[in-house]
């Protein structure tokens, strides 16, 4: 089972590598990870693809609380949650592909970022599902190359009755 | 008044109660020491020979006393040979701050003259670890390492210390007190959960606390203690519990485990309600999980979150400090007290328990050689009135001194049990005589393991610690050999342990007296006389080489697959 984990850290040397350390060294999985800067000075904002099944998460969890410089964990599982992550992708499109890459870019709302004669790079952002999608559509042309942030959440304004 | 980051340490170890440091000098902290040296009356400083024996003989201190223990160490080498003391406090939980020394921060990362990157190295082994880079933090974060070490689920604090932060110039503030927003442990138990537990109590037929180390670190004994008399519930416990609840009671039914007693072990899969106090149910305690306490709902007290669910399914969780647990659930079962007669409602149980206790005795065949168990037993009967500390290395003679010898008050058993670290019993031996200079203290080992930091004699003698140290010479690696024995065919690969010292000789060569023992009938008068000593004494005892220990469950069985003798 997949889960995403939101995780607000002090923002000091050191707090990813304890945070991977963690996952690597009880043999958890990262399927992805990404961190950046929040609003408040000094905390770090990292959101977690991990998966497992509920009592690896539930160990993951207390032991993502137990790091002294773990300052909250939300498991998105039990919450109504926006989930978003972007791909760069770069897909061969010669003159003779070009008009269907561009056909599948539309469909799923992707921007062309870089064009050359013999590829297109696209902007693509969408949840995990439709980032799958995207990346089985396109393999047929092709792949060259691809970068992904990892999956970013919120929680929803308007929670379901709890 | 601006104060260089040494004379900052020196104040922030006084204001944090310390008097003892055990250290080895090198060159990231020469200036460490040389301010130190103006401290020694109220920072003694016992310069051990190894770190990690300075580490062990931290944690020896810290577990006979209560207290924090302090080490400080040099950069590089004096930090990585610290490691192996650090994991084993980190195992067991005990409170710990280390220092070490290191390179100049403008050399840090350069691969500079015994350069480690020790915050690194320790990262997974430590509660927390700092690496202090700039003077103004310097006080704030020795606070802190005080505080995490020894609140919460207690643990080690390695704080990094660069060579020009020491020597560099800064304001001294000393912190008011710690807020840490992303560090709050429970101590105070959820009401709800106490009376889940209390329910499950007032309907057991056959309820059974099994304490572990938690009980010790919490100074839970007394009330826990106080709670099975008054509702005659009988007690088992892990190896990190012993202490915690007098072996000689009539409600104790021994250690679980491995190595366990049988009415223990026993007890553990007919219970149906298992209070479990400040154990984190390691391998070695429940053996098979599928097969342990299968019987029993499950009550679990922990103040660390992680340990709750992580091996096995609880019924009631409760994350608390276990002293406030206890003395929670212990009010809730008051005002339910009269709805069981509890002495007689558990009669039964108890008596089933004390059939296996008086069945299946630990026992072993004499045989006119000397058995280690006979030895424990001897050291015992003539040390029982004095409330004597007992430390171990790790083995078949920690196993011994862990079934034979009862302990009857908390923080009078020095073992490591997590990491099971050979080396531990002398240093941990040493620095418990330190924290506890009235108390006799007997450092039961094997002569594999003595080995393992036997250069710690000289810091014992040197320092005039009148640590007596027993050592149950089978002239093997007797753990391993008993395995290779059951589960090998006999072939004993690299545990004979040929070539060993003469260790009377040895303890001479040291400056302390030394014994040996190898007929029977000289046990108890050589003992005695050793024990009677002022100094610090090495007895020698030959004993039977190929005992086993027993019972025995082997690796991956449940607890009633006991091998006996």
């Amino acid at each position: 089972m997949r889960y995403v984990l939101s995780v607000l850290v002090e923002n000091e040397p050191g707090v990813l590598s304890r945070v991977a350390g963690l996952f690597s060294g009880r043999g958890f999985n990262i399927e992805s990870l990404n961190v950046a800067q929040t609003l408040e000075p000094g905390v770090s904002h990292m959101t977690i693809t991990t998966s497992g099944d509920a009592q690896i998460i539930e160990q993951i969890i207390k032991q993502l609380r137990k790091l002294v410089t773990v300052i909250k964990v939300v498991d998105f599982q039990e919450l109504a949650a926006v989930e978003r992550e972007m791909m760069l992708i770069k897909v061969q499109a010669d003159d003779s592909r070009r008009g269907e890459v561009l056909r599948i870019a539309d469909i799923f709302r992707c921007k062309v970022v870089d064009v050359s004669l013999l590829d297109l790079t696209l902007e693509v952002t969408g949840n995990y599902e439709k980032i799958g999608a995207v990346i089985n559509l396109l393999n047929r042309f092709g792949i060259k190359e691809m970068a992904r942030t990892g999956t970013m959440a919120m929680k929803r304004s308007m929670q379901r009755d709890s | 008044m601006e104060l260089t980051g040494a004379q900052i340490l020196m104040e922030c170890l006084k204001r944090e109660g310390v008097d003892t440091i055990f250290g080895y000098p090198g060159g990231a902290v020469i200036e460490v020491f040389d301010e130190l040296s103006r401290h020694q009356d109220a920072l003694k400083t016992i310069l051990v020979r190894h770190e990690q024996a300075g580490v062990h003989a931290a944690d020896g201190y810290a577990r006979a006393s209560g207290k924090v223990g302090v080490c400080l160490v040099t950069s590089g080498p004096g930090a990585t040979n610290a490691v192996t003391g650090i994991a084993t406090a980190y195992c067991d939980s005990i409170p710990l701050v280390v220092f070490t020394g290191q390179v100049p921060t403008r050399l840090i990362g350069n691969d500079a003259f015994q350069e480690v990157d020790i915050v690194g190295i320790t990262r997974p082994c430590t509660k927390h670890n700092y690496l202090v880079k700039d003077i103004r933090d310097l006080s704030g974060i020795i606070r802190q390492a005080f505080y995490l070490a020894r609140t919460g689920r207690p643990g080690p604090v390695l704080v990094d210390l660069p060579k020009d932060v020491m020597t560099g110039k800064g304001e001294f503030v000393w912190p008011a007190d710690v807020r840490m927003r992303s560090y709050n442990p429970t101590y105070k138990p959820n009401l709800v959960q106490l009376r889940r537990a209390a329910e499950l109590l007032v309907k057991a037929k056959k309820p059974l606390i099994l304490m572990g180390g938690g009980v010790i670190s919490s100074n839970a004994s007394g009330v826990l203690t106080d709670m099975a008399m008054r509702y005659q519930i009988p007690v088992v416990s892990t190896l990190m519990g012993l202490g915690g609840f007098p072996g000689t009671h009539s409600l104790w039914f021994g250690m679980v485990g491995m190595h366990g007693f049988v009415s223990a072990n026993k007890a553990v899969g007919e219970a149906d309600v298992l209070i479990a106090v400040g154990s984190r149910f390691a391998d070695r305690v429940t053996g098979k999980i599928s097969a342990f306490a299968s019987n029993s709902r499950i009550i679990h007290i922990d103040i660390d979150p992680t340990s709750i669910r992580k091996n096995v399914s609880v019924d009631v969780p409760v994350v608390a400090d276990c002293r406030e647990a206890v003395i929670g659930l212990a009010e809730v079962l008051a005002a339910r007290a009269e709805e069981k007669d509890w002495p007689n409602e558990h009669k039964d149980w108890l008596a089933g328990l004390d059939r296996y206790r008086k069945g299946n005795p630990l026992s072993y065949v004499r045989n006119g050689e000397i058995k280690p168990q006979q030895v424990i037993e001897a050291v015992y009967e003539l040390v029982k009135d004095d409330d004597a500390v007992i430390a171990t290395e790790v083995g078949q003679h920690q196993m011994w001194a862990a079934q034979f010898f009862k302990y009857t008050t908390p923080r009078s058993f020095l073992s490591s049990g997590g990491l099971g670290t050979m080396g531990y019993g002398l240093p941990a031996a040493m620095g418990g005589q330190i924290a506890m200079p009235d108390r006799r203290v007997i450092c039961i080992a094997g002569d594999g393991s003595i080995q393992m930091n036997s250069q710690e004699f000289a810091t014992i003698v040197h320092n005039k610690l009148p640590v007596k140290v027993i050592i149950l010479n089978n002239c093997y690696l007797g753990m391993v050999r008993q395995w290779q024995e059951l589960f090998f065919k006999q072939n004993y690969m690299c545990t004979p342990m040929d070539g060993q010292p003469d260790f009377v000789k040895l303890a001479d060569a040291y400056g302390a007296e030394g014994y040996r023992i190898t007929e029977e009938a000289d046990l108890v008068p050589t003992l005695q006389k050793a024990l009677a000593s002022p100094n610090p004494v090495i007895v020698d005892v030959r004993v039977a080489r190929e005992e086993n220990v027993y019972p025995m469950v082997p690796a991956g069985k449940g607890l009633d697959e006991m091998l006996l003798v």
